[in-house]
């Protein structure tokens, strides 16, 4: 059972290494921390949408605990937000730091709740 | 190897963060071990890159294993998010409100504080 978690979480680590580098490359000239903003979104959506269905038994645990737990647990990260958020005020952005906090628990919330529902 | 790295860490990241919200187990329905697993993360991953920008001496593998790999993974977003999403859900709007604006404060304080952390570490060992 928990390799399933430990498994679920390389994959999801990979994911958000090899698309947060897709991410850098193309908006390379851009301060604001695109690449995480995109994962912890779209991470909450499939989470939310993974909630429902092992609340309501249509996925196994073994399925929560591999998808949910592992994959979408570490594709998404809180940290490097906190970090990137801390970068952005110390250098000044203050505005961007702002919108970066902002839109990132909003979105997240809001498509998790999304994936929750539908 | 950058990839291996990355995935070893998010491997033993996953687990710990699992194992720890098993342990700090919830009475009254309030995610406090997400919490403090991100409070935690935000405080050590600020730590070690800022660490790392001030003395470089660990390889490009080690740190992408540490940092992005292990602490990356050990906290998360989704989880507050559907957290969230739950506490309203079950009626308990006030915790998600007190949920949501904690993460937030104390994780940014936490973050800050980890990268000042670094510096005086920094400082401590030049005078040594």
């Amino acid at each position: 059972m928990i390799w399933l978690i430990g498994i679920g979480g390389s994959i999801g680590a990979a994911a958000r290494y090899l698309l947060g580098n897709l991410i850098f490359t193309k908006k390379k000239h851009s301060p604001f921390p695109f690449g995480t903003w995109v994962i912890n979104i779209t991470g909450s959506l499939l989470l939310g949408l993974l909630a429902n269905l092992h609340q309501s038994n249509d996925i196994n645990d073994g399925v929560w605990l591999f998808v949910g737990v592992g994959f979408c647990g570490a594709y998404t990260t809180f940290s490097t937000f906190g970090y990137e958020t801390i970068t952005l005020l110390q250098s000044n952005k203050k505005f961007l730091a702002g919108i970066y906090v902002i839109t990132s628990v909003i979105l997240s919330i809001t498509t998790a709740a999304i994936g929750f529902i539908i | 190897m950058k990839l291996i790295s990355v995935m070893l860490g998010g491997f033993f990241g996953a687990i710990a963060r699992y194992s720890i919200g098993e342990w700090i187990q919830t009475s009254n329905g309030f995610p406090i071990g997400t919490l403090l697993i991100n409070l935690l993360g935000c405080f050590l991953l600020s730590w070690f890159l800022t660490f790392l920008t001030v003395k470089k001496h660990l390889s490009a593998e080690f740190t992408l294993f540490i940092g992005t790999g292990f602490i990356g993974s050990f906290t998360t977003f989704s989880t507050f998010s559907v957290e969230t999403i739950l506490l309203f859900q079950n009626g308990l709007a006030v915790y998600g409100v007190i949920y949501i604006l904690v993460s937030i404060i104390l994780g940014l304080m936490f973050a800050y504080l980890g990268s000042k952390f670094a510096y005086i570490n920094e400082e401590k060992g030049e005078t040594q």
